[in-house]
């Protein structure tokens, strides 16, 4: 009966490493389902939990029968018995042991079917696209529209309204990485140079953290995302706020500091729509300052954070593709002075 | 007798492998190479006594696989490959052959990165820091083979559909004359 430890998918092992752990609310807790695909993955996960604990009671009871029955000692010969009654109850329990096994495996086996079923099942006619694509070692976040000017892009915080079926366009930039949200649907893997689409719902306001799934790299324990689920009011408003460019720093010191961005290595990999910052490598900083963390869910978005983060990201995810920039500290202070205007 | 060449032979083999030595990947350039760089000359003319020529080239980044990738990494990303394609030339000239306009040294390259050249070649002044512009010297050396094989090596840290071309044999450079270079 051991074998149907295999019928549980790795979702569900890590799940249960993680609910022993501990780990705090809505952060990667699979068995606090936030929409109806974790609801049916938590419902399976129980199934399966509850027939193996029979399973286990069974076995150890089993285990415990045979150790307590009465030994002979080994110096005396035993006689051959002959005792067809017997052989033919011993057979009877072994093959209806056997058929319960098989029988219980295929039932799981059913019902892992049916859940994937009805996990992927959710479809919409007029669903939001969000396009995520993985990068060593952050996530790229795009709501692609018709029209350009009318695009999102943003980098490890994704918006959602509740309750309505969203698509996910998934891709990878370089290596292969897998976008887990536990408390939201199982894991999708995202590979580079093919893109496959997956559903999420969310049905209650929250902020849900996820990881990369996928050992992608030096920096894959630091790949961190975060999806915030709100009202559509609020969601609507917060994408409004997304399409605008960065506006033009009004004080001398963001203006200094724009001046910095500008004219160092920052601008090789940032976007800030609005100024002549626009190369893809690195996330689009054009509203760094809405989102709550930095790098990848590593470091708080805090005014020390940032600089530390900028002067020397080598120490703080080594082996990341951002260069450490030792700038003045006049300029460091008027850069990320710059980058908090930026919400 | 058996047992001790058996024993001679293992010390020996735990011996040779004291001469392994991991490939060291450098996260964490020191601060002054970390800096955009605006101090690079072209001109051996200047005032004064000194004589500016091309900055000497920091062995690691020759010798060191990893800097190869992360230059061939920046090559796509900082955008080298939108006029030099993939070493093969495009607006700009290629970088897979022996025909070098202003020298194969790496200081010659990191001059051309750091200064630009006349005809179109941009200037990464005040851009790239020092050690990405080194990283990126050593990957355009590997495009003509003018690198050791086994700094250049056929794997690539990311994905690519084709064969890596920091693997490209070995091409004797030649100056603006069609001439080989002297040996050094």
């Amino acid at each position: 009966m051991t074998g149907a430890a295999f019928f549980i998918t790795s979702d569900q092992f890590h799940c249960g490493v993680s609910l022993l752990v501990g780990g705090g609310p809505g952060r990667h807790r699979m068995l606090d389902p936030a929409g109806p695909q974790a609801g049916n993955i938590e419902w399976l996960y129980w199934v399966i939990f509850w027939i193996l604990l029979v399973v286990f009671v069974l076995t150890i009871a089993g285990f415990a029968r045979a150790a307590a029955r009465t030994r002979t000692s080994a110096t005396e010969m035993l006689p051959i018995v002959k005792d067809p009654e017997g052989d033919r109850r011993a057979h009877w329990a072994v093959g209806s042991a056997v058929a319960v096994t098989v029988l219980t495996l295929f039932a799981i086996l059913v019902m892992s079917v049916i859940t994937g079923k009805k996990v992927e099942g959710l479809t919409s006619q007029n669903p939001i696209t969000i396009q995520v694509i993985g990068h060593q070692w952050w996530w790229e976040v795009i709501y692609p529209n018709a029209q350009a000017d009318q695009t999102v892009t943003t980098a490890n915080e994704i918006h959602v309204p509740v309750g309505k079926p969203i698509v996910l366009l998934t891709n990878s930039a370089d290596v292969i990485h897998s976008f887990w949200a536990p408390s939201i649907n199982g894991k999708r893997d995202l590979l580079p140079g093919y893109s496959s689409a997956f559903w999420i719902q969310i049905d209650q306001p929250g902020v849900y953290h996820g990881q990369c799934a996928e050992f992608c790299g030096l920096q894959h324990a630091h790949m961190g995302f975060s999806i915030v689920a709100e009202s559509a009011s609020a969601f609507a408003q917060w994408q409004e706020r997304q399409l605008k460019p960065a506006p033009d720093p009004a004080d001398p010191e963001p203006r200094r500091g724009r001046q910095v961005f500008l004219t160092h290595a920052c601008l090789m990999c940032h976007t800030i729509r609005g100024t002549g910052a626009g190369s893809r490598f690195g996330p689009d900083l054009t509203h760094l300052a809405s989102r709550s963390m930095i790098a990848a869910e590593t470091l708080p978005n805090t005014r020390g954070a940032l600089a530390g983060w900028i002067v020397d990201p080598q120490r703080i995810k080594p082996g990341n593709q951002m260069t450490p920039n030792p700038l003045e500290p006049d300029d460091l202070e008027a850069l990320v002075s710059y980058l908090g205007t930026l919400n | 007798m058996q047992t001790d060449l058996a024993l001679w032979s293992a010390v020996a083999g735990m011996l040779m492998l004291l001469a392994c030595s991991r490939e060291e990947r450098q996260f964490r350039p020191s601060p002054p190479a970390s800096e955009v760089i605006n101090s690079v000359q072209v001109s051996g003319l200047n005032p004064g006594a000194n004589p500016v020529g091309a900055p000497p080239a920091p062995e690691y980044y020759q010798e060191s696989a990893y800097a190869v990738s992360q230059g061939k990494t920046l090559f796509n990303e900082y955008n080298c490959s939108g006029c030099h394609a993939n070493g093969g030339g495009g607006i700009g000239p290629p970088l897979m052959d022996n025909y070098w306009i202003y020298g194969s040294e790496p200081g010659n390259i990191f001059t051309t990165i750091i200064q630009g050249r006349p005809n179109g070649m941009p200037s990464f002044r005040n851009r790239i820091p020092e050690f990405q512009a080194w990283e990126i010297v050593a990957y355009v050396r590997s495009l003509s083979g003018l690198l050791p094989k086994d700094v250049a090596p056929s794997r690539s840290d990311r994905f690519y559909v084709k064969p890596p071309e920091q693997s490209m044999p070995y091409q004797v450079p030649t100056g603006i004359t069609g001439k080989p270079e002297p040996p050094k």
